[in-house]
C-alpha cells in the first residue's frame, strides 16, 4: 500500500467520523439521518477492505 | 420562526437506534457476500502434465505477498523444444479463457517443449465484481461428477489493490494518455515496470517470465461483445501475422468456425498483442471469442446468459445487422467459446512448430473445438475429491 492510498484511507476514516458525528447530533430531519447512513455504507465497506 | 419538528423526530434516540440497526443489517447483508467472493478459492487440479507450480512474483518481487500475485502452472516435456505462455482472466469477466486453460492444466501432457499457464493474470479483477451491472458473483460448470464453481470477476482490478485512480492514466513508457480506469486494466499496462502501479507490476512480471525463460509464443485469451468489431478473431502484430493467418484459415477449413485475423494497431499502447511483441522476442497472439453477456443492450446479466449466450435483444439486433458475428436462437454457448480458444491455441502452436521445427511444442490430451461442443467443458474437469492433496491448488 503506497502513501497516497494510506492517505485516502485516512480521509475515508475522517469522513466516517464526520458522518457519524452528524448522525448523533441530528435532531430535526429524519431524511438527513437516512441519507447520512446511506452515504456511510460504501465508506465503511472500503475501510473494512470489503469493496 | 423554525419549522415544527415532524412527528417521526419526536423520539430521536429511538429512531436513531432503529436506523443504526438497519444500517448494520444493510452493511452486513451487502458486505458478507462480497467478502466471501473476494476470498473464495477456485479449485484447480494439477493434471499429469503439470511439473511445477510457482508464483508470478518469482519473476518480479514487487508482487510478492499481494492479492495480485497469480499462480503459474508449468508443464515441461521430456524433450526440449519451444516455449509457450498462456494467460487467461486478463479481463476476469471474460471467463472462456480461464475455462480453456483449466482444461489444459488438468488434461494436457507436454511431450516436447514447455507450457507456462497463468489462469488468472488479473487475480484482483477476478476477486472484484461489477455490482452496478448486477453481475453474478459465481457461475457453475456442470461436470460428469458434480459441478465446478468459478468466481465471476470483472474487467479491472479492485480498488482495494489500486486506489485512487488517476485523472488520466499515462502509459509507461510510451506516455500515451489512456482512460483513468486503465490503470487497473491488465490489458493496458503492458509492458509495465517493477515499481509502478499494481497492474503494471503484474504485466512487468509476465514480461520478465517471457524474457528470462525465452518464451517463443504467448497467448492472451479474451472475450468481446458481439457488437464490438474486434471479436471472434486473433489479434496479432506484424511479426505474428503469418502464423495467425495460417491458423485462422486452418480452423475455418478443418474445424468449421470463423476466427479471422485483426492487425494489432501500432499506435494504441499498453495492449498485450502490441507490447509483448515490441518489448520481447516473444510472438504474441490475443484471442477474442464472442461473449453476449458483455453486450450493453441485453436483458439481465444472469449466469444463464453468461453460459448460453442467448438474448432476445441481441437476436433482434442481429436481424438488423448490428452485430459483428452470426447470431441466432442458439446464442453463443460457453462450450463453443471455450472450444474456439482451445482449437485456435492448439493450431497456432502447431503452425509455430511447423515453421520452427527445432523449437516445436508437442502435446497430447487437449480436446478440440468439436470435442468441447459435443461433450461440454465440464466433461474435462477433474474431481478434486479423487485427486491427491498435493495436486490441488486454490486460486
Amino acid at each position: 500500500m503506497n502513501i497516497i492510498m494510506i492517505l485516502y484511507y485516512v480521509i475515508t476514516a475522517g469522513l466516517v467520523l464526520l458522518l457519524g458525528w452528524n448522525f448523533l447530533r441530528e435532531r430535526k430531519s429524519a431524511n438527513d439521518l437516512i441519507l447520512g447512513l446511506l452515504v456511510l455504507v460504501p465508506l465503511v465497506l472500503r475501510l473494512l477492505r470489503v469493496k | 420562526m423554525s419549522a415544527p419538528e415532524p412527528e417521526i423526530m419526536a423520539h430521536p434516540a429511538r429512531l436513531k437506534a432503529v436506523l443504526a440497526v438497519l444500517f448494520a443489517a444493510l452493511t452486513v447483508a451487502g458486505g458478507v457476500p462480497l467478502f466471501k467472493h473476494r476470498h473464495y478459492g477456485m479449485t484447480f487440479v494439477a493434471g499429469p502434465g503439470v511439473t511445477k507450480v510457482i508464483k508470478l512474483s518469482d519473476y518480479s518481487p514487487g508482487l510478492k505477498g499481494s492479492f495480485t500475485d497469480p499462480d503459474v502452472f508449468i508443464l515441461e516435456g521430456a524433450e526440449p523444444g519451444g516455449k509457450a505462455l498462456l494467460m487467461a482472466d486478463t479481463h476476469a469477466n471474460e471467463p472462456a479463457g480461464l475455462l480453456a486453460v483449466l482444461i489444459m492444466i488438468e488434461n494436457t501432457v507436454v511431450e516436447k517443449g514447455t507450457l507456462y499457464i497463468i489462469p488468472t493474470l488479473n487475480v484482483s479483477g477476478s476477486r472484484n465484481t461489477k455490482a452496478g451491472d448486477g453481475y453474478p458473483l459465481y457461475f457453475d460448470i456442470p461436470t460428469d461428477w458434480g459441478k465446478v464453481r468459478f468466481r465471476m470477476g470483472t474487467r479491472d482490478a479492485s480498488p482495494l489493490e489500486s486506489w485512487p485512480d488517476p485523472d488520466v492514466y499515462i502509459h509507461y513508457p510510451e506516455k500515451q494518455m489512456l482512460s483513468y480506469l486503465d490503470v487497473r486494466n491488465t490489458n493496458r499496462t503492458w509492458p509495465g515496470r517493477p515499481d509502478g502501479p499494481p497492474m503494471e507490476r503484474v504485466t512487468y512480471a509476465a514480461m520478465e517470465l517471457m524474457r528470462k525463460e525465452k518464451v517463443d509464443i504467448a497467448f492472451d485469451l479474451h472475450g468481446a461483445e458481439t457488437m464490438f468489431p474486434v471479436t471472434n478473431c486473433i489479434v496479432a502484430p506484424q511479426k505474428s501475422a503469418k502464423i495467425a493467418t495460417l491458423a485462422a484459415m486452418t480452423v475455418k477449413a478443418m474445424e468449421g468456425y470463423d476466427s479471422h485475423v485483426e492487425p494489432s494497431p501500432q499506435n494504441f499502447r499498453g495492449l498485450s498483442h502490441r507490447e509483448i511483441g515490441d518489448y520481447s522476442d516473444t510472438l504474441p497472439f490475443l484471442l477474442e471469442a464472442p461473449i453476449p453477456f458483455l453486450d450493453q443492450p441485453t436483458g439481465p446479466k444472469t449466469v444463464k446468459l453468461l453460459l448460453d449466450g442467448k438474448d432476445p435483444f441481441l437476436l433482434s439486433l442481429a436481424g438488423k445487422k448490428k452485430l459483428f458475428v452470426a447470431y441466432d436462437e442458439k446464442g453463443w454457448p460457453m462450450d463453443k467459446r471455450v472450444g474456439q480458444h482451445m482449437s485456435t491455441t492448439l493450431e497456432i502452436i502447431r503452425q509455430f512448430s511447423k515453421k520452427t521445427p527445432d523449437k516445436a511444442i508437442r502435446l497430447t490430451g487437449a480436446p478440440k473445438y468439436a470435442d468441447l461442443v459435443r461433450d461440454g467443458a465440464g466433461h474435462y474437469y477433474r474431481d478434486p475429491a479423487k485427486a491427491a492433496p498435493d495436486r490441488i491448488h486454490y486460486e
